[in-house]
């Protein structure tokens, strides 16, 4: 099973959720296969955490198909649980249990669970197992609300915006966690907003905005952001005139920047220009649309096209 | 995995928990002695008379007043204001994702709350023994004790759970709690002893809450008052109506 990478994890069709009037998903299809690990992108208020929690079973649907692990989760929500970790926003636990107890508390829960040590070397928590929750860090206490997910030994694990409100190394403590899980076959579905997430860590994602995908790819080709044209930026000192044979936008001040096809030519015949009048492009850049531009995009859409529905 | 083993061990994580947190385990069982020491000596070598005929020494009454207190802020406060804190941190949602049944969850929460409840009715009265001679339930008086005990400690627990349903959010659970106990403590004669001269509007609010009746079951046991099965069955009934409240309105996410 864990060979076979073209298995299904979950599968959605048509799914729809409403609170009272608020369509929170408004149709929603979608593949995820096992052993990857899914990012699902999207601004506040998106419907990425009803998502989520339909598929964790949490919220019931109004509309539509789904299997998680072959399972409805509305319909057999004990037989889900004991084969998904879930990890929420809120990193709520005992303070006052050892980290290594939290994890054995947790274990026997399940039916079969992983060996609390082991758990442990996973997250990086073996030198902490005697300490007591309240006194991990914020890094150290998510990979414990990781080590807790993992604690059924589950075949899907569910990460709801695993680093928002962190600082940067407490991101990359709880990335290097995530980015081991996929060694041992798991399937990840995870939410984000923050576009660095989803690049490091997923092997492929779909934005999701106003209750509908707008976009689902990896990371490099999403919405075609791999065809999508580079751009030359520099700027000139003080009253230089800028070349004349680029179509070039004035960005700022003395800030310039072109949209190229041919960047190697394009840069070419830039230098040239600037060695021949004697200009040092001190900040000569070329910038390829990052994923957050095309998130950006991707959402301004959705967020348009929502409105006009509205009316 | 069967619910037994599942039982037992929850009970032994909260049981771990409880007693490492300084301040449930603290005050928990600093309070009902502290105010035992406090009002006997401020008010001791009195007696009082409880019923017309029936004497008993003031020391005695605070001791089955302060073992019924302790048993309402065990269950009661400890449960209610526990419960909050574990909803709005997220600690209830993540349970709820588990596979352990709600059902046993909550029955380690409570078992555990009698637990502590009953520990403390007896470091009470063994304190009340030793230092104030008060005397102690002993045959048919000891059973009637131990049935109001562990019906008036369901009731508080069940209706810890239940008033968890009002509560907002963590921060306000010590106000919710405190505000809906405290009055009926002092309604019920469990700080003041309610004497003859007591306004009858006040009787008569204090007939209808639960903490009236539990204290003067537990008091009979003590002073050999009369004890009143009624008072068991009033109780109980707030114990199933919380219950009823409980499973109806009870939430395992933080309310917003």
């Amino acid at each position: 099973m864990d060979s076979d990478r073209s298995a299904v994890a979950i599968s959605v069709r048509g799914l729809k959720k409403s609170y009272g009037k608020f369509a929170a998903l408004r149709g929603i299809d979608l593949e995820i296969r096992e052993g990857e690990i899914f990012a699902l992108l999207g601004p506040n208020g998106a419907g990425k955490t009803t998502f989520v929690e339909i598929l964790e079973g949490f919220r019931r649907r109004d509309e539509g198909d789904v299997t998680v692990l072959g399972i409805d989760p509305d319909h057999q929500p004990m037989a889900l649980k004991t084969r998904v970790g879930i990890v929420l926003q809120s990193t709520g636990m005992d303070r006052y249990l050892q980290v290594a107890e939290t994890v054995a508390m947790y274990s026997s829960y399940y039916p079969h669970p992983r060996p609390v040590d082991e758990i442990l070397a996973l997250v990086g928590l073996e030198e902490k197992r005697d300490e007591r929750v309240l006194r991990l860090s914020g890094g150290q206490q998510r990979r414990l609300d990781v080590a807790i997910a993992l604690a059924g030994n589950p075949d899907l694990l569910f990460l709801d915006e695993p680093t928002t409100g962190f600082d940067p190394s407490a991101r990359r403590e709880v990335w290097e966690v995530i980015k081991n899980l996929r060694g041992l076959g798991k399937t990840v579905v995870l939410t984000t907003h923050f576009m660095d997430e989803a690049q490091y860590l997923a092997d492929r994602l779909a934005v999701i905005a106003n209750g509908k995908i707008v976009a689902e790819g990896n990371p490099e080709t999403l919405a075609g952001r791999d065809r999508m044209l580079a751009t030359v930026r520099f700027s000139l000192p003080e009253g230089v005139a800028p070349p004349s044979q680029f179509a070039l936008v004035r960005a700022a001040n003395n800030a310039y920047e072109v949209k190229s096809t041919k960047v190697t030519q394009d840069l070419h015949d830039l230098t040239t220009w600037a060695l021949g009048v004697g200009v040092d492009l001190e900040d000569l850049r070329v910038d390829r649309p990052t994923l957050e531009d095309v998130y950006l995009e991707l959402t301004a859409e959705g967020t348009s096209s929502a409105t006009k529905e509205q009316r | 995995m069967n619910s037994a083993t599942m039982l037992e061990n929850q009970l032994k994580y909260v049981n771990k928990a409880f007693w490492r947190n300084p301040a449930s385990a603290f005050f928990t069982f600093a309070f009902p002695l502290m105010f035992l020491v406090i009002f006997t000596s401020l008010l001791g070598h009195h007696s009082i008379v409880i019923s017309p005929g029936h004497t008993i020494d003031i020391s005695t009454y605070y001791v089955a007043s302060m073992a019924a207190y302790a048993v309402i802020s065990a269950c009661y406060n400890n449960i209610a204001i526990g419960l909050a804190i574990q909803r709005d941190s997220g600690v209830l949602k993540r349970t709820r994702g588990t596979p352990i049944p709600s059902g046993i969850y909550i029955l380690g929460r409570l078992i555990h709350a009698v637990f502590v409840a009953v520990i403390l009715v007896a470091i009470t009265a063994t304190y009340g023994k030793l230092f104030y001679h008060s005397s102690l339930p002993t045959g048919s008086s000891l059973l009637e004790f131990l049935v109001m005990l562990f019906v008036g400690a369901l009731t508080f627990c069940s209706l810890g759970f239940a008033i968890t349903c009002v509560i907002p959010n963590a921060d306000a659970a010590p106000a919710v709690v405190n505000a809906s106990i405290l009055p009926l403590l002092f309604l019920s004669g469990v700080f003041i002893p309610i004497t003859s001269t007591a306004p009858s509007w006040l009787l008569w609010i204090a007939r209808i809450f639960p903490v009236r009746h539990f204290t003067l079951g537990m008091d009979a046991g003590f002073t050999g008052a009369t004890f009143n099965w009624m008072d068991v069955v009033i109780v109980a009934a707030w114990g199933i109506g919380g219950f009823v409240v409980s499973s109806r309105f009870f939430t395992w996410e933080p309310k917003r």
